[in-house]
């Protein structure tokens, strides 16, 4: 049974108390867990993480991949993290910025990574899914296409291939489509 | 001869005015606890969809004099096959108003009053300001906010036994077709909603690259055109899943998709079902789930019967199956557990906080961040952020806390000692001497 009249008295109490709340917001239990998740962090140096709404926004975030190996040696490719207040319930949506000729990645930044989908579970993380895209521009696979032509290009003539990433990230066109120099 | 009227709460009553031994604590009986009922108990309802015109019926019919409700969507065609507040000329207005207004009409005495807005746009305040909160919601994000603002009110005395006067209870329905739960949420004794989050199936995504190369359903068709199509055409001009002429082009990309992979199936309705995640809700159970929450808001506001234990499951889809199960709290929960209490000066530094946190016989936690209330006040990774962070180790808690005598701070790190270390993130409930504020100015004052 609800006190009824405890209810009456903490009505009282709340309009006085009223002046002496804390500042700021709650945060959600996404907040708090995407906070655990971005304190321990730990990135290959490869990889390095900007807040571009400064250090209390962590929701919002950019992730920068330059890779030391494989066909995207020494290109820059940039994602952007959107994180949901019931993270890690649902997996963050993950957009690549950067235009890249990639097999696993379609023009318009769309990222086929399992674990942003259908393999998303609670216990992985945010650096997790750092290491799976940086894994993404080491070994491209031709078996998961987003961008058909670059994946039958990457299946049929590796070294063709090798050619077009370069061209690609060099500034220029494969086929039609023209990429921004990202090196 | 003159006829006396029998009471319009004479069933109430049986409930209300008579002892039994099946009662909770503290039940009083009495004409008193009827009208006090009636007079001081304010309930809000969180939805007006199915589960929601449910409830305001079943909680006006059941005696309750003042309801809100909130809810910021407005009624639509496929609505009006179970939501029976609302009629064909309905269309188009805000689901909260006309449900408040169709039950006023009907239930004499009752006063609801409708709230059309987002359940985020609310102050706190106006939360704080009902006895039990009753929801009837859809989606996890929408529970999740309003079990953080409830259990938010929590407070813990210094033996961490919740403080009876800061516990907001709520009841809580869901129904997905032939199936249902309804369960109680008294924030301190019974889990809450963050507690059991895991009860929720992940929700079904396919792959992107099944949608772009290998669709072998109408969904994979519809999902192609939702995520895929829409943003090559559309580039930065996000889907509105509301607007019928956006909906209408996924629907049209669909059909032209599965006409390429010869696919049945792809209808209009269903893009709808797919897009907006809809699953076909059941009037029955909505009925069923709605009286089971208006039951359980009575039993928790009178005492007048135990309460459900805690979370009760509703099957229809064969036969009938129902059953209830006591799910346990987790002591730790972030959200509504009550935190290690610590209690400190207030010049005690940032800095110096961290390094007493290592040697707390409860913590014992290393490498530690910090968060308050949306503020990061130090981060030990990534190097970004520790760098923007650091200078605020010298600076006193109390200060960077904003000067209040005491607040819910969450910290994490390395739990442990040796080889058995383990991340962990904590709750803490942080009190600074001496602030406890007019009780020693007061003392001052005097002498």
């Amino acid at each position: 049974m609800i006190k009824l009249f405890k209810v009456k008295e903490k009505q009282r109490e709340l309009a006085e108390s009223a002046n002496g709340k804390p500042p700021g917001k709650k945060q959600s239990a996404g907040e708090l867990r995407l906070h655990k998740d971005i304190s321990e962090l730990n990135l290959p140096k490869t990889c390095s993480i900007s807040f571009p709404n400064g250090k209390d926004d962590l929701m919002n975030f950019e992730v920068t991949i330059r890779p030391d190996e494989g066909y995207y040696l020494s290109g820059t490719f940039v994602f952007s993290f959107q994180i949901s207040p019931i993270y890690p319930h649902e997996a963050p949506k993950v957009k690549c910025k950067t235009k890249v000729y990639h097999p696993n990645i379609d023009l318009e930044g769309n990222v086929c990574l399992n674990i942003l989908r259908e393999d998303w579970k609670p216990v992985l993380n945010i650096n997790t899914i750092i290491y799976g895209l940086y894994h993404l521009f080491t070994e491209p696979n031709h078996e998961d296409p987003l961008n058909h032509d670059a994946a039958a290009v990457l299946r049929d003539n590796p070294k063709m291939f090798e050619s077009n990433v370069r061209r690609a990230m060099a500034g220029g066109y494969v086929g039609q489509t023209f990429f921004p120099r990202c090196i | 001869m003159a006829v006396s009227q029998p009471s319009r709460s004479r069933d109430l009553d049986k409930l209300l005015l008579r002892p039994g031994h099946l009662v909770g604590p503290n039940f009083e009986p009495g004409p008193e606890l009827r009208d006090d009922i009636k007079e001081y108990v304010k309930v809000l309802v969180v939805g007006a969809g199915g589960l929601g015109c449910e409830l305001l019926k079943d909680l006006a019919l059941t005696g309750f004099k003042y309801l809100d409700v909130i809810d910021m969507d407005r009624i639509e065609v496929t609505n009006l096959n179970r939501q029976f507040l609302f009629r064909l000329e309905d269309v188009g207005k805000p689901k909260a108003e006309v449900a408040a207004k169709r039950v006023m009409e009907r239930v004499n005495g009752v006063n609801i009053t409708p709230h059309f807005c987002r359940i985020e746009d609310k102050p706190l305040d106006f939360y704080s300001d009902f006895s039990i909160i009753v929801l009837g919601l859809d989606s996890v994000e929408a529970r999740s906010y309003i079990n953080a603002v409830a259990c938010g009110f929590l407070e813990y005395d210094s033996e961490d036994n919740p403080r009876e006067e800061t516990v907001k209870p709520m009841v809580d329905g869901g129904t997905e077709g032939f199936k249902g739960h309804a369960r109680i949420i008294v924030p301190g004794t019974t889990p809450c909603f963050e507690c059991t989050i895991w009860l929720f199936p992940p929700q079904v995504k396919f792959p992107l690259c099944t949608l772009a190369e290998t669709p072998r359903t109408a969904a994979h068709c519809i999902e192609y055109a939702h995520l895929i199509k829409w943003n090559e055409v559309h580039g930065s001009r996000s889907f509105d899943p509301d607007n019928p002429e956006d909906m209408q082009w996924v629907y049209s990309e669909a059909v032209k998709r599965a006409e390429l992979f010869g696919i049945p199936g792809v209808t209009y309705s269903f893009t709808q079902g797919v897009v907006k995640n809809i699953i076909p809700a059941i009037a029955s159970t909505n009925a069923i789930i709605s009286a089971a929450c208006a039951l359980e808001t009575l039993k928790i506001v009178s005492g007048c019967s135990k309460t459900l234990s805690n979370y009760l499951t509703y099957n229809g889809v064969e036969g009938l199956h129902t059953k209830v199960t006591e799910f346990v709290r987790d002591k730790d929960c972030l959200v509504c557990g009550p935190g290690v209490l610590i209690e400190l000066d207030k010049s005690v530094t940032l800095k110096k906080f961290i390094d007493q946190l290592e040697d707390h016989p409860r913590l014992l936690l290393s490498r530690v961040s910090v968060t308050h209330r949306g503020k990061n006040l130090y981060m030990q990774a990534p190097p970004v952020l520790e760098e923007m962070t650091r200078s605020n180790l010298d600076l006193p808690l109390f200060e960077l806390m904003g000067g209040v005598a005491k607040d819910v701070i969450h910290v994490n790190g390395m739990a442990g000692k040796g080889d058995k270390k383990q991340s962990c993130l904590r709750k803490l409930r942080v009190v600074f001497r001496g602030v406890d504020g007019i009780a020693d100015i007061d003392m001052a004052g005097g002498a």
